[in-house]
């Protein structure tokens, strides 16, 4: 969102001295596509003294949805939450490493994590919909962050992410509703839509389905699949069938390493370790 | 006597546990050592509880009805009523207990009554309480107005004893004491509530771990200060110092005032909001803060737009409880809010508040028929009838909330 204003703001469009803007060329277009969204370089996670991630080298692509998978207590939420610095609200918890989102440390003395969690959006594992009405879910990060100055844009910011979130048709004559009202299916695509609606670059799940019925989880695997044209998702899933669905690229974590890092296709179908093997064939976990 | 009644009493319920254990023990031959049966509809243990209970419910009945009756039959029938009475439990016992008598059902039922009873006498008590006001109300009202008491201005409960005593005429009205109790009540609360607030936010939000485990239980230590200590502090020291403060700036205020009284009651009641609402702010969910971090909000943006709300209907609970406690608090006005039945808006006057004057038309000599006795059942009434109000308010509110946010 961010980096979208001051793209338009043109201030940091690189110019020649005579003022004549120059192109990018596709070349470098591509390069940048291709870039990673982050780079981590032996990121540690620790709770006190007690060590969680061992190190963790990992680039997340740019596009498409990234799977951590893993047995319970491998780390992949913790990892998860290295990316818009959420273990800073947890006392004792300490990152170390580097992680680099669009080639910046997230982790830098001048980064502010609130700035940055306006930019790396997360969905939890239960629905949590704050108390209030669906609109003001909705509306809550756009009026903190000042998005919308009109009454008519917060209007339309709301809407275009309720449709995102493919909510709208079901709650819009209901928007003063209390959010908590709607089935737990619904909760969870709005508060992806609450995400949407700062315009964050990431969207983080943390198992996003584990509370929802087959149907509401069919649906939620749906609006991954479109929001993954214009976001970053990352999501944590204990599902590998869910992983299998839903993700491009899958990453198997174990005891807080990362085993092994590929195509979704070829960790399924032709994983290299023998403990992805056994985790994926259901011999462990 | 009353000793060795029990101890015979309790002798017999045991013995008839043991008697009704050891027939169903001994009767169904499905039972097990162990207390398993088969085929019968009650384990042992409950044919001894089932005869436990009906010798001595009986037992306790026969007592208390020959108790009632010992003037006219006789100290030794009424031991011999009692003593037949449980034999005849015992007798009962024998004849029912087979494997197939459903004594846990029976003893279900027994345990179910005696529940319901307990419930009861809170119930009741609560009636009678309010039985009793009404009834003392009715009286006085007979002899004053029930409007004259309820819009009356002045508030002069000396009436003459005797014929020839002249110059005390009695006046009811209650106006005065409300506004003086409401008065003293919002100054407590206009100190009370943003502190205990704030002390609750910044306890359950900002403070650290260790900083929240000293100051919590010394905050509350607050609460378990007596409230004589407060009412003398407040007569002694903030009184002279409200008296001293305004003079400097030379205006005359009484030592006894509503401020005074109302300010220090305020601190009394800081640890009951501060200490509620402190736990209700921490029974909003972790998710939902989680949630709010999430979106990038800062910290006082998260407790001020979403935990605030999401706890407010257990803090509206917190301030009408606070509320309650100040309506009903007695010690400290009465030594620093004064006696004198004002009419008056201004804090700084002395005022009088309805418990104060309970206190005084109840203590010294009381003919229990006069108007003025009975004045205090019409202000107990009336106030009663306020705190239930509140409540009533305050449940309405909370649900209404609750409804909105589960």
């Amino acid at each position: 969102m961010e980096a979208n204003a001051i793209q338009d703001s043109g201030l940091f469009r690189p110019v020649t001295p005579g003022g004549e803007v120059i192109k990018m060329s596709e070349k470098r277009a591509h390069a940048l596509a291709v870039e990673p969204k982050f780079k981590c370089r032996d990121v540690r996670v620790f709770y006190g003294a007690t060590e969680a991630l061992h190190g963790i080298d990992m680039d997340i692509e740019n596009t498409g949805v990234t799977a951590l998978i893993g047995p319970s207590g491998c780390g992949k939420s913790t990892f998860l939450r290295v990316f818009n610095r959420m273990n800073d609200t947890i006392p004792n918890a300490r990152v170390t490493g580097d992680i680099l989102m669009d080639g910046e440390n997230i982790y830098d003395k001048k980064i502010d994590p609130v700035l940055l969690r306006a930019r790396v959006g997360m969905v939890f594992q239960k629905p949590n919909p704050f108390p209030k009405s669906i609109y003001d879910n909705v509306a809550y990060g756009p009026r903190i962050h000042g998005l919308a100055t009109k009454k008519n844009d917060l209007n339309e910011i709301v809407e275009t992410s309720l449709q995102k979130a493919g909510l709208w048709n079901e709650v819009k004559d209901r928007l003063k509703d209390p959010g908590t009202s709607l089935s737990g299916g619904q909760q969870q695509r709005l508060v992806i839509a609450r995400a949407i609606a700062v315009s964050p670059e990431v969207i983080l799940m943390d198992e996003p389905a584990s509370a929802l019925d087959p149907i509401a989880t069919a649906k939620l695997e749906e609006l991954i699949d479109e929001l993954k044209e214009k976001f970053c998702i990352v999501i944590v899933t204990h599902s590998m069938a869910q992983a299998a669905r839903v993700s491009q690229k899958t990453a198997f974590f174990h005891l807080g390493d990362l085993v092994e890092y590929d195509d979704t296709e070829v960790i399924f179908k032709n994983p290299k370790d023998q403990r992805t093997q056994d985790y994926i064939t259901g011999r462990t976990g | 006597m009353t000793l060795i009644s029990a101890a015979l009493l309790a002798a017999v319920i045991m013995a008839a546990f043991i008697f009704g254990r050891g027939l169903a023990f001994s009767r169904g031959g499905a039972f097990s050592a162990s207390g398993v049966s088969g085929r019968a509809h009650s384990l042992p243990a409950y044919h001894g509880y089932f005869a436990a209970w009906a010798v001595g419910v009986a037992t306790i009945l026969a007592a208390f009805i020959g108790w009632m009756l010992r003037d006219t039959i006789g100290f030794e029938v009424v031991a011999i009523l009692v003593i037949v009475t449980a034999g005849a439990g015992f007798v009962v016992c024998h004849q029912l207990i087979n494997p197939d008598f459903r004594a846990r059902n029976f003893v279900e039922t027994f345990v179910k009554m005696a529940l319901f009873l307990c419930s009861g006498v809170a119930v009741l008590t609560t009636f009678g309480i309010v039985l009793s006001l009404v009834f003392e109300s009715l009286r006085f009202f007979e002899q004053v107005p029930l409007l004259d008491f309820l819009t009356g201005l002045q508030w002069s409960p000396q009436t003459a004893l005797r014929e020839d005593q002249a110059g005390q005429s009695g006046a009811f009205g209650a106006v005065p004491i409300f506004t003086g109790t409401f008065m003293i009540m919002g100054v407590a609360m206009f100190v009370a509530a943003p502190i205990g607030l704030l002390i609750a936010v910044y306890l359950s939000e900002y403070a650290s771990k260790c900083t929240r485990a000293l100051v919590k239980p010394i905050i509350e230590i607050l609460a378990g200060v007596p409230t004589v200590v407060y009412g003398f502090f407040a007569l002694l020291t903030v009184g002279p110092a409200i008296r001293g403060f305004a003079e400097s700036f030379g205006f005359s205020v009484p030592t006894q005032s509503a401020i005074a009284a109302g300010s220090v009651m305020g601190v009394m009641i800081i640890p009951f909001i501060s200490s509620l609402s402190d736990d209700v702010i921490n029974a909003v969910p972790q998710t939902l803060r989680d949630g709010s971090y999430a979106l990038g909000a800062t910290r006082s943006e998260t407790m001020t737009k979403v935990i605030f709300p999401a706890a407010l209907p257990g803090i509206i609970g917190a301030l009408l409880l606070a509320i309650s406690r100040a309506i009903g608090e007695t010690m400290i006005v009465v030594m620093a809010a004064g006696r004198a039945a004002n009419l008056t808006g201004n804090p700084f006057e002395a005022v009088t508040t309805v418990t104060v004057q309970i206190v005084s038309l109840l203590t010294g000599d009381q003919e229990f028929d006069s108007a003025k006795t009975l004045a205090a059942f019409a202000l107990g009434l009336v106030l009663f009838v306020i705190t239930l109000a509140l409540n009533v308010v305050a449940l309405l509110i909370v649900r209404k909330y609750r409804e909105r946010y589960e």
